[in-house]
């Protein structure tokens, strides 16, 4: 994807702001971005997780685009906030994820174009087998909770799962 | 000093040359990343985390068939010539061998090998299950790795989310924690400058290359691990598929690329690939990346028909032990005594000596 302000380089930050009530992305190389004052260097490193974050930062500091916990949340597995998760860019525990869930969605959806697993379905060690992530009890309860979150982007997927999953039966 | 040769083939059966697409696919690695729900990650984990994961794994994998009979090597407890031993046999990663700054090992990094698979322990994730064969063998790498996740996924309880998947460290490996590279020589597309376009189209169709150590090595002698970027909302079957579709495509880039070379400057390539050679045969003392370069050179004659004098098997072996860590215990000194590139040249004459004595 081409920077939308130079046209040349390869977008590689990508960057949510509210504007006169519209949500606006701009996809930018790290050129672009640095002169519109987004950080893509030193302390997040520059892993396209490291640039996320640093929108991401950037992002919630400027009012709350991205859903989820604030800054202070802590997972309570390990005590890890989302401050640290985006200075190291790594989770703490698997309860992070649970913790985090609604931030690391999005995360997940722009680092790998999906935020939902399709491969081999995990039995831990004397459980039942878990149920699949597409059962419509489980999808309705996410698209509920898209909506109470006004998350219309994730909304809009789910239901389209939703119907997919339905239509099947 | 560790003894490498308890390993099978002394961990080097990956190299023998004998896997499908071997003159152009040196290897193929797959690896699992996976972790323990019952312990925070390793990067937020304390030493007495680790050791409860090493002393967890350790236990359960006598109970398999995988990883009955597996070697254990706690690097904690290694010498750094032995770690990086193990790191330039491709078993171990810089980091678990803490090979770069500050160099300290982190308590409880260990490896288990047997046979083709082995498991890092206490890496980014608590386990990196890895799969390493010889030439291009993605079906075969998996099934070796995918039996030993099998294994232990019944015996310890790993970490999953419905709708993530398996979680680890680094959210740019959930999912299926799967990464799948194909270490393939590439002299012909270099050659062309056909390369970068190469590259960029791989890395618009969601793959990505390194150098012939992983994740932040650099590309020497023309070797380029080629692997997908992403890990989650495919499954194994299919990431495996897109990777594997994608190298036979390059696969034939690269003899394209070769027969171009041979029909338009067949006098340059044979000067190229012949001077590469006099110079490994001959010279008196020789670096490690000049003898990679050099060695990218020979194998390219040897692909093209145009030297008959040298086996993959010796090219392959001339690459495992010129490295720094392998050549210094050969050499009985240390990896960085100066002496070190003088004793690299001795044992390239005397090899090809060898093999043209052989092969006449």
């Amino acid at each position: 994807m081409r920077c939308d302000q130079c046209h040349e380089r390869d977008a590689v930050v990508h960057l949510t702001q509210i504007a006169q009530d519209q949500v606006v992305t701009l996809h930018l190389c790290e050129k672009c971005a640095a002169e519109k004052g987004v950080e893509s260097g030193a302390a997040v490193g520059k892993s396209p997780v490291g640039q996320f974050l640093a929108t991401m930062g950037k992002g919630m500091e400027a009012g709350g685009v991205m859903p989820g916990p604030t800054s202070g949340d802590r997972c309570p597995g390990c005590g890890a906030t989302l401050s640290d998760f985006r200075e190291s860019g790594r989770l703490g525990c698997a309860t992070c994820y649970r913790t985090f869930e609604s931030s690391l969605r999005d995360l997940l959806r722009r680092l790998h174009g999906s935020s939902r697993h399709i491969g081999e379905r995990y039995v831990p060690p004397g459980d039942s087998p878990l149920p699949p992530a597409d059962s419509a009890v489980q999808l309705r309860q996410q698209l509920r909770l898209a909506v109470d979150t006004e998350d219309f982007e994730l909304a809009a997927e789910l239901r389209d799962r939703l119907r997919a999953v339905e239509g099947e039966v | 000093m560790i003894d490498l040769s308890l390993l099978p083939d002394g961990g080097m059966a990956w190299l023998d040359g004998s896997g499908p697409e071997s003159h152009l696919v040196l290897s193929t690695r797959i690896r699992l990343a996976r972790n323990l729900s019952s312990h925070p990650f390793t990067p937020r984990s304390t030493a007495a985390d680790r050791e409860g994961v090493l002393a967890d794994v350790v236990v359960v994998a006598r109970e398999t068939v995988s990883l009955r009979n597996a070697i254990t090597f706690r690097l904690d407890a290694l010498e750094r010539t032995d770690r990086q031993l193990l790191h330039e046999r491709h078993l171990v990663s810089k980091e678990l061998a803490a090979l770069g700054e500050p160099g300290t090992v982190r308590a409880g990094a260990a490896l288990l090998v047997q046979d083709r698979s082995g498991v890092m322990l206490n890496e980014e994730d608590h386990l990196r299950i890895q799969g390493l064969r010889s030439g291009f063998a993605l079906e075969a790498a998996y099934a070796d790795i995918d039996r030993v996740d099998t294994e232990l996924g019944q015996r310890l309880p790993f970490a999953f989310h419905p709708e993530f998947g398996y979680l680890t460290s680094c959210p740019t490996n959930v999912g299926t924690g799967l990464r799948a590279s194909v270490l393939i020589h590439l002299p012909g597309l270099v050659l062309t400058k056909e390369i970068s376009k190469v590259l960029q189209g791989l890395a618009q169709v969601g793959l990505t290359f390194r150098g012939l150590y992983g994740e932040g090595s650099e590309v020497v002698g023309n070797f380029f691990q080629l692997s997908n970027q992403t890990t989650l909302g495919k499954s194994e079957q299919e990431l495996l598929d897109h990777l594997g579709k994608m190298v036979r495509q390059v696969i034939a880039y690269e003899e394209q690329a070769r027969q171009v070379l041979l029909r338009d400057v067949p006098t340059i390539i044979e000067d190229k690939v012949w001077r590469a050679y006099g110079l490994l045969r001959y010279a008196r003392t020789l670096s490690f990346d000049e003898t990679m370069n050099l060695l990218s050179g020979v194998r390219l004659g040897v692909g093209l028909g145009l030297i008959e004098q040298v086996g993959l098997y010796t090219l392959n072996k001339l690459l495992v032990h010129t490295q720094p860590a392998h050549l210094a215990v050969l050499a009985g000194i240390r990896p960085d005594d100066p002496e070190l590139n003088v004793r690299r040249a001795e044992y390239v004459r005397g090899l090809l000596a060898d093999e043209t004595g052989r092969r006449g």
